[in-house]
């Protein structure tokens, strides 16, 4: 191998090798990520969370221990019914993104033969996905509008009298762009435990009998089940952080937890905010807890 | 297999990923052919004229804020976040390939940057550093912010190809004398390099399009996907569009230079 080669005619002289006690490198090796993780991560929600029992006026914070930010926050009909909201955005956008990506991953994985085809297809659905959010958003409203592209041809080809309204600013707006945001996130796990199932497995279903959709739902989707669930993880913790989409594709009609919170932000609530971010953390990480009990995820990867 | 006929399954499948290929690129490529808008044209078709009006347009300074300045941060930004986090997560993955004490937490806690909301991150650092009496900006607070939307996809790359590479390189290496640095060197990096440009290419484009993360931390000047963020609410021209155009392609430029450079490595590598 050339690598092998090139060891000696890297260097002339000998170099002299410097011996650190052998436990001691990986330590230093993790240090960077865990000081940025501690100071960046860590260390901003212990303030998130001291920051939620503080008082509060129109003009700034006082350090306090109050519990008014949280009785504010949860006694509230309106937290309620924005948490109901967002869980409904998650829960229909996680059902369309899993459907959709799996049969995506499906077809790049069983259908496409060649494995240069195969990072092709699978590059041309990765491409957008490196590109500016808020520009895939707001590139659906010369789509969706009242004189959009949608509602333009069905007018024109008579299948409805005048243009849609619901089409843009509205939840069905809110689902498609999350649905085209976050598609990949299911695509790309799914793709990857497919692509790792022993083709053998497949053939021994088939010699041993099953049809086609009998070897989908007894074998392939059963071993497919880890990506799905890194996948589903990826979609619920977008949807239920999502404050943009929900804010530039409803026109401000409808809430969202985040975006709820990115209000009070405005209003320089801080407390409110940090209580509100608390009561987001403690949902998000149980829904996260609660998938990483079906997958492993260090196994997957 | 390969002689087999296509099942019917398969044209199925094919025409509904060619249909999601449309529905990724569609709206997209309707921003685009709008950017070229004539002067008098709207948000919507029909094309009013084409122009390169609204190109012009963005380059007024008055006309729709500090365009310039915002993409000169970002790029800035971009290129800083990429650097610490191939370096980073490279000496991560290669602390992961051994037992040390703290690991699992550590792992989790990369997770769990991924996982927790931006918007939280976000009022986290900007509560932190007003607290602590730090001005919040770009190149310090939003600096670390991206690095916690970065690292974490970095490290579970790196973890990846970790996980599927053989130590025998290595051992083989080591057995003809050479040092562990040597070994890391002229072995191991150049096996990885290809990975390692993927996980360059990840953190220049997540951080170049990253603003929920950056919205309490980027202080008194924005970055560009604030400063996009800011004209939706306010823009009703179609220079809006232009300026998507031009951001996205400088992503393209950017996504096909770091695919060129693996392509070519590996090519040089298949001929050597």
């Amino acid at each position: 191998m050339v690598t092998v080669r090139l060891i000696g005619a890297g260097d002339g002289k000998p170099k002299r090798e410097i011996r650190l006690p052998g436990w001691l490198p990986p330590y230093l090796q993790a240090t960077p990520l865990a000081l940025i993780l501690g100071g960046f991560l860590l260390l901003p929600i212990l303030m998130i969370i001291v920051v939620s029992f503080w008082d509060y006026d129109f003009a700034q914070m006082y350090p306090d221990f109050v519990s008014m930010n949280y009785v504010d926050t949860l006694g509230s009909w309106v937290t309620w019914k924005t948490y109901l909201n967002t869980l409904k955005f998650a829960a229909i956008v996680w059902l369309l993104t899993l459907v959709i990506g799996f049969w995506v991953a499906y077809f790049l994985a069983f259908h496409v033969r060649t494995a240069a085809m195969q990072m092709v297809l699978f590059l041309i659905c990765t491409v957008p996905f490196m590109t500016s959010n808020i520009i895939r958003m707001i590139s659906w409203i010369p789509v969706l509008g009242r004189n959009g592209l949608v509602n333009t041809a069905l007018v024109k080809a008579g299948i409805v009298p005048q243009p849609i309204e619901w089409l843009l600013y509205s939840d069905f707006a809110v689902v498609l762009a999350m649905v085209h945001l976050y598609t990949l996130f299911m695509v790309t796990p799914i793709f990857n435990t497919l692509m790792r199932i022993d083709k053998s497995l497949i053939e021994a279903a088939r010699d041993g009998g099953a049809s086609g959709w009998q070897t989908l739902t007894n074998v392939i989707i059963p071993l497919a089940k880890p990506g799905m669930a890194i996948g589903t993880i990826f979609v619920v913790t977008l949807v239920m952080a999502d404050f943009s989409t929900v804010q530039v594709m409803s026109g401000g009609q409808s809430a969202s937890v985040a975006l709820m919170m990115k209000n009070q932000m405005s209003l320089l609530q801080y407390p409110a905010a940090a209580a509100n971010a608390a009561v987001l953390l403690v949902v998000v990480l149980l829904m996260v807890a609660a998938i990483l009990r079906v997958v492993d995820i260090r196994k997957e990867l | 297999m390969h002689t087999e006929k296509r099942p019917r399954e398969f044209y199925i499948l094919a025409a509904f990923f060619t249909v999601f290929v449309l529905f990724l690129y569609g709206p997209m490529s309707a921003i685009f052919i709008l950017s070229f808008q004539g002067p008098n044209g709207g948000l919507t078709f029909p094309m009013n004229g084409t122009s390169l009006h609204w190109f012009g347009n963005l380059f007024e300074t008055q006309a729709v804020g500090d365009f310039g300045g915002a993409f000169q941060r970002s790029f800035t930004l971009s290129f800083m976040v990429m650097i610490v986090t191939v370096v980073v997560s490279l000496l991560a993955g290669l602390a992961f390939r051994r037992k040390f004490y703290g690991a699992t937490a550590l792992f989790y806690l990369a997770v769990a940057s991924l996982v927790v909301p931006s918007i939280i991150i976000s009022l986290g650092i900007g509560v932190l550093f007003q607290q602590l009496g730090f001005a919040p900006a770009w190149y310090t607070s939003g600096f670390g912010a991206h690095l916690t939307w970065t690292l974490p996809f970095g490290v579970l790359i790196m973890f990846a190809i970790f996980n599927r590479f053989s130590p025998s390189y290595e051992e083989a290496a080591r057995d003809l004398g050479a040092t562990s640095w040597q070994t890391f060197r002229f072995v191991v990096l150049p096996m990885i390099l290809p990975s390692l440009i993927g996980v360059g290419l990840f953190g220049f484009t997540l951080s170049y399009d990253e603003f929920a993360r950056t919205l309490m931390t980027a202080g008194t000047y924005n970055t560009l996907p604030l400063e996009i963020y800011g004209m939706t609410t306010n823009v009703t021209t179609p220079v809006l569009y232009a300026l998507g155009t031009l951001t996205t392609l400088f992503s393209f430029i950017i996504i096909g230079s770091a695919v060129g450079i693996i392509v070519f490595i590996n090519r040089r590598r298949g001929n050597a």
